[in-house]
Parts: C-alpha cells; sequence; structure tokens
C-alpha cells in the first residue's frame, strides 16, 4: 500500500483521537480533517500535543483512542514504514554514515523505485543542491542540511508530508527564505502539508488553514485572516498576534450589538462578532486598529472610545511606535502607529483618549486569568 | 608559562584555539617527557630485547645449551613449521570466540544502552552485572567452568544419554570448550566498547529510517550496524588481540588439553618450562607480528576513519 509511487496529496482525518503518556494526555479528543493538497499548519506552544499529533500521524508513536485516515484509509494499525508519510524532522536526522545523495535515495531504495540515484539527484537539484550530493550532512550548514531533509521526504512523493518546526534552528534571513521556497514548492509539488510549529507568523505567513493547539485540542481553525480578525478564546488571541482585552458585565443590547460597562466606559462589540451575548464577556481589539486622540474626539456611534489615559511607554520598533497607555481603572492599552511621517504624539505622559471602531472589536468565549504572563497587551478591569 | 600550555583545552568552551605561542611547544614537550620516558624504558627497550633473543644463536659446546646474540633467522623457519597447527588454532579459535562474543554482547548492549535508556537504575544494574565477573579471579572463574563441564556433570552425563555425546565422548580438553572459555572470558571486553557507542545512538536516526519505509530488519542493517561500527570495531580488537595471546582457557590445567593448545601454551612452555628463550620470543614476535597486520587490515577494511 505504501509502495505505490503517488504524485499527489491525499487528505488526512483524524476522527476522537486521544494520547496518553504515563502521568499526563498529551492530546484529548481530537478531531481534524485536512484536505488534499492543502498547507496546514498546527499552531500552539510548546507541550501543547502538537508534535504528539505529528508523531501520530507518522506512525511513530500509536494512539490511545481513535483513528487515523490517510486518502480515505485506516492506517492506524500499520506501522511508519507501511504509511504514504514522510516528516522533515525538527532536528533533520540525516544519516550521518551516508552522503547527501544517499540519503536522498535512501526512501526510494527501500521502496525499490526504479533509477533512486537519477530521481534523488533532481530532488536535490530542486533544493539547489546538486553540487553538494557526494558530501557527507555534517559537511553543511544548518540551512543546506533543512533543504537535503526536505529533498529527502519529497522526493518519495509521499501523500502527506509533514514537517515537525523545520525551520527552527535557522536564523532569521535563513528562514524568511526557506519559507518562500517550502511554499513555492508545496504549490508546484501538490501535496498536503502538514506543518508542526510554534511560530505564529510562519504559520499565518504559510498556511492555507491553520489550527491553534493548546493543552492538546484544538481552540480554533481556519484561515489565518480569519483567525487573526475573529479570535474565539483569550489563548488564540493572545497566541496569535497580541490583543487588548477588556473584561465587563453587557448592560446594553440592541439588534445587532451588545455593548459592555468597563468602569463606566462604555464598549460596543457586533452580536455576529461576539461568542457570548449576556453576563460577564471579554471583548477585545487589536493594537493596530487602535488609535489615540490627544483631545476628546467627537465620534460616531460606530466606535468605542475610553479615556482619558496617560501614555507610559514608547517603544520604537521600526515599521511602528507600541504605546502603551494606562487608563485609570481599566488598565493597559497597547496602541500601534505606523511610522508614516506623522506619529501623533511621542512624549511619555501625555493625557491621550484612545478609540476603535466597533467593528474591529471581537467578543470571546472565554475569560483571560491574571495568571497571564503578557499583561502589558491585557486589559482588565480591576473591580 | 605552564598555564599557557592549558589554556587551548581549559574552560571546555567552544572557543577557537589561539595562536599556539613559542613558550607552549616546550611546555608541552616538557610534560610530554614522562610519557615518552615510561614508553622508552617499558615498550621500546624490552622489544627491541625481545627481537635480539629471538635472534641469538645456541652453543651446546659446553655439554649445555648457552644462548648468544646472534642472526639465527632460521628460528623463526623453525618455530613456523613446528608450530604452525598451534598459530593457525591461536587465530583460528580468536576469530570464532570474537564472532561469538559479538553475537552474544550485541543484543546486550543494544538492550542495556537503547531499549533500557528510560530506566538508568537498571542499566547501572546491567552494566554492574556484566562486570561483576571480574570481582572473582579469573583463574577460578575458568576452573569453575572446567568443573560445571568435567567428565561427571549431570551436563555431560544429560549429554551422553540424549546421544549427543558418544559415552566415552567428554567436553573438557576439546576445542568448543576452549573457544566457550574464551568467548566467555571476554565478553566483558566486546560488551562495554558496543554499550559506549550504542547509548550515544540517536533513535531519530531509527525513526527516520522507519519513516523512509525500512522495515525493522532494513533498519537495522542500513542505519544501526553502520552506526555502531566503532563500538563492533574496539570490541572485536579488544576481545580478539588478548584471545590470539591467551594460554590460559586452553592450558591442559583448565579446559584445554594438547590437542587444542594455542600460541599462548607454547611460548608459556618454552619461557618457564623448557628454557628455550629464542624459541619463546621468535614466537611472541609472530603473534605480534600477525596481529598488527591482521588489525591493520581489519581497521582499513572497516573503514572506521570517518566513524572513529
Amino acid at each position: 500500500m505504501a509502495t505505490e509511487f503517488v504524485a499527489r496529496g491525499a487528505d488526512l482525518e483524524l476522527v476522537g483521537i486521544r494520547k496518553e503518556f504515563p502521568g499526563f494526555t498529551a492530546i484529548e479528543d481530537l478531531d481534524l480533517h485536512i484536505p488534499a493538497g492543502e498547507f496546514f499548519a498546527l499552531l500552539g506552544p510548546s507541550g501543547c500535543g502538537k508534535t504528539t499529533t505529528l508523531r501520530l500521524v507518522a506512525g511513530l508513536d500509536e494512539p490511545t483512542k481513535g483513528k487515523i485516515l490517510i486518502g480515505g484509509k485506516d492506517v492506524t494499525e500499520t506501522k511508519a514504514y507501511q504509511r504514504p508519510v514522510n516528516t522533515v524532522f525538527q532536528s533533520y536526522a540525516l544519516f550521518p554514515h551516508m552522503s547527501v545523495l544517499e540519503n536522498v535515495a535512501f526512501g526510494l531504495k527501500q521502496r525499490k523505485i526504479d533509477d533512486p540515484m537519477t530521481k534523488a539527484q533532481a530532488s536535490l537539484d530542486l533544493v539547489e543542491l546538486g553540487h553538494l550530493a557526494l558530501r557527507r550532512p555534517a559537511q553543511l550548514s544548518g540551512g543546506q542540511q533543512q533543504r537535503v531533509a526536505l529533498a529527502r521526504a519529497l522526493v518519495n512523493r509521499p501523500s502527506l508530508l509533514l514537517l515537525d518546526e523545520p525551520l527552527g534552528a535557522l536564523d532569521l534571513k535563513l528562514r524568511r527564505q526557506m519559507q518562500i521556497e517550502l511554499k513555492a514548492i508545496q504549490m508546484e509539488v501538490g501535496l498536503t502539508f502538514l506543518h508542526v510549529t510554534h511560530d505564529q507568523e510562519e504559520a499565518m505567513d504559510m498556511a492555507d488553514t491553520v489550527a491553534v493547539m493548546n493543552k492538546g485540542r484544538i481552540e480554533q481553525m481556519g484561515s489565518p485572516e480569519k483567525l487573526y480578525d475573529r479570535p474565539k478564546t483569550v489563548f488564540v488571541s493572545k497566541f496569535l498576534g497580541q490583543s487588548n482585552l477588556f473584561v465587563g458585565k453587557v448592560e446594553e443590547e440592541n439588534a445587532s450589538s451588545i455593548s459592555i460597562n468597563v468602569a463606566g466606559n462604555k464598549i460596543t462589540v457586533p452580536k455576529d462578532r461576539a461568542e457570548k451575548h449576556k453576563g460577564t464577556i471579554a471583548v477585545g481589539v487589536r493594537p493596530e486598529k487602535a488609535f489615540f486622540h490627544e483631545e476628546k474626539p467627537k465620534l460616531g456611534a460606530g466606535h468605542n472610545l475610553i479615556g482619558p489615559g496617560e501614555i507610559i511607554d514608547i517603544r520604537f520598533t521600526g515599521v511602528s511606535n507600541q504605546y502603551l497607555i494606562e487608563i485609570p481603572n481599566v488598565g493597559n492599552v497597547t496602541v500601534f502607529a505606523q511610522n508614516i511621517g506623522k506619529s501623533p504624539v511621542t512624549e511619555l505622559g501625555a493625557k491621550v483618549w484612545v478609540s476603535w471602531k466597533v467593528e474591529h472589536a471581537f467578543g470571546l468565549s472565554d475569560l483571560p486569568t491574571n495568571t497571564g504572563t503578557e499583561t502589558v497587551t491585557q486589559s482588565i478591569t480591576v473591580q | 608559562m605552564a598555564f599557557a600550555a592549558f589554556s587551548h583545552g581549559g574552560g571546555g568552551g567552544k572557543k577557537v584555539a589561539a595562536p599556539v605561542s613559542k613558550g607552549s611547544g616546550k611546555v608541552a614537550l616538557l610534560l610530554l617527557l614522562p610519557g615518552l620516558m615510561y614508553l622508552a624504558v617499558f615498550f621500546i627497550a624490552p622489544l627491541f630485547s625481545l627481537i635480539a633473543t629471538s635472534l641469538q644463536t645456541m652453543d651446546i659446546s659446553s655439554g649445555f645449551p648457552v644462548y648468544n646474540y646472534g642472526f639465527e633467522v632460521s628460528n623463526y623457519v623453525n618455530v613456523v613449521s613446528q608450530y604452525g597447527p598451534q598459530i593457525f588454532r591461536s587465530f583460528f579459535y580468536a576469530l570464532i570466540a570474537t564472532i561469538a562474543a559479538l553475537i552474544i554482547s550485541y543484543p546486550l548492549a543494544y538492550f542495556i544502552g537503547v531499549k533500557a535508556r528510560r530506566w538508568p537504575l537498571l542499566q547501572g544494574l546491567m552494566l554492574t552485572l556484566v562486570i561483576a565477573p571480574f570481582f572473582i579471579s579469573f583463574l577460578l572463574r575458568t576452573f569453575a567452568w572446567k568443573q560445571i563441564f568435567s567428565n561427571e556433570s549431570w551436563i555431560v552425563t544429560g549429554l551422553q544419554s540424549i546421544g549427543f555425546l558418544q559415552p566415552d565422548q567428554y567436553l573438557v580438553g576439546t576445542p568448543f570448550m576452549v573457544i566457550f572459555g574464551l568467548t566467555y572470558n571476554f565478553i566483558p571486553f566486546m560488551t562495554l566498547p558496543l554499550y559506549t557507542t550504542l547509548e550515544r545512538l540517536d533513535v531519530r536516526y531509527l525513526e527516520a529510517g522507519a519513516d523512509l519505509y525500512a522495515n525493522p530488519r532494513k533498519t537495522f542493517i542500513k542505519v544501526t550496524l553502520p552506526l555502531s561500527m566503532p563500538g563492533i570495531v574496539s570490541g572485536t580488537l579488544l576481545t580478539f588481540i588478548p584471545i590470539a595471546g591467551d594460554y590460559v582457557n586452553a592450558s591442559g590445567l583448565f579446559l584445554g588439553s594438547t590437542e587444542t593448545s594455542m600460541l599462548g601454551n607454547v611460548v608459556e612452555s618454552k619461557f618457564l618450562k623448557s628454557y628455550e628463550y629464542p624459541t619463546a620470543s621468535a614466537l611472541s614476535v609472530i603473534l605480534m607480528g600477525a596481529i598488527l597486520f591482521l588489525v591493520t587490515m581489519y581497521v582499513r577494511k572497516s573503514g572506521t576513519d570517518d566513524l572513529l
């Protein structure tokens, strides 16, 4: 079954997967469907179960419960070497006793595919390393090794390619370059990619669909744009970019929106952008969608306005200035202002009001806990 | 000054070696001197003495043999023609015993070094058990085997009763018994180097093998075995060399008989019993030269240069 030489990606389906290790549960009840040919990213902090998920799909570990289907076939009971899946390991795991070319040809030889050396050479050429075919892996740089690992997996034309943080060891510049190359290769060969990463920028940049994983569960899944624009949980709103969160009780409700009261400030969120419409809820806004004003502005009903507050920190990051504004009884709010030559205010201690469009607000299904480390981006009412 | 000699390795960091200063060469030489002197006095000088002895001529004009320094190459010719079977036996037994030790040790070392990684306590216990026989004298242990396999033992009578041995056949004194004893006595020298290599074996390579469609057998042949070559090479050298020169197991006092005597037994009897020093020395030189030649060929052939 694994020996057919497919040239197209297959879809992957995980049904009710659970994985327990002695002492803890790495994955609890995971259901996932990745359509054929998609670039899918599994995003989460370390220890969230994303690498375990990948190992289960590769067949390197067995699930405690549940089924794994690749291209509609149940592969749960099969061993790693029988699955039409290849992995680019985080450590690359290139065989040190073989040349680069032998490494790439390894899988082809095991499956007794004709002319493995020519195919391996072609695959190396694809990643622009054809000239280093006879070297040993130890003689290559990290970035080159990463590309060899990719070539070694791709040459087998697996139905599904698994990427386990393969760019983790590279420096930023090489990383960007590899991200672009990886995406280009995926489009070219049309395989299904399952990419595991803790780098939210990488996931958003490359993937068609991102699943944010936390504590063994998928918190939210969708296109990068959707996840960023409309996070549903506190974890997603913080892990994917930064968020200002406000917690308050819902006090007003009309046909299209609800408003919460945060220490006397009214914050409105459209109903279709809020998970909950009653009780105490958390409402957030992205720092780049918020603005500040030196004088209290006259804004229409389409805006939220809080303040006045005081600028307590300014960080220059190149493309933008990041302002930290302390608003009495509300907390700290972060505002990003683009450096386009007319930055509003730059001095510390200035008295300002913060506003954002109602349509940019989002309501979350859970409430932030105060244990979060990123308190800077989090505004919680002291009640 | 002396600190400069240590500064390169000192600190243990990934520092780039500083350019060697003029003084440090002298310091290094000075530090090497005791070791070099030791080698000169206790290795080079005895080696020359041995070679010189092996070329001595025998003079019996005075009625009893007297050995004089000379250049009697015929000593070597005589030795080879006279003790050919013993020389052959030494290397043949050493080969069989080394292969047997490798076959027994590999799974053991693999279990301790790879499978038992999660349980360091078990690892330590098993390693102790591998070394434990050394706590008891080598001679005693070998003699114990002679008792266990003695002609009246239940093992021998049992084997005779099931027809595996003829009623007048016994184990002690046979090549089997000698090879058994050699294998037993030298197994730790095989297990320990194998363990050291396998303990460092990165199992992620094995996972990569499985991921690339190699079944467990193929993964073992293509990945595990080549990666454990350093351990196999040092283990086989550490067993083969001493076994080829061993004389205890093959001696008639222990597990062997005159039918099984090896090169070491001849050297022992010529040196200690009949005082034929040139013969004994020539045999020793032959043993040394043969081992040196075989080992060189072996290390070259196994291509361990870039693995070691």
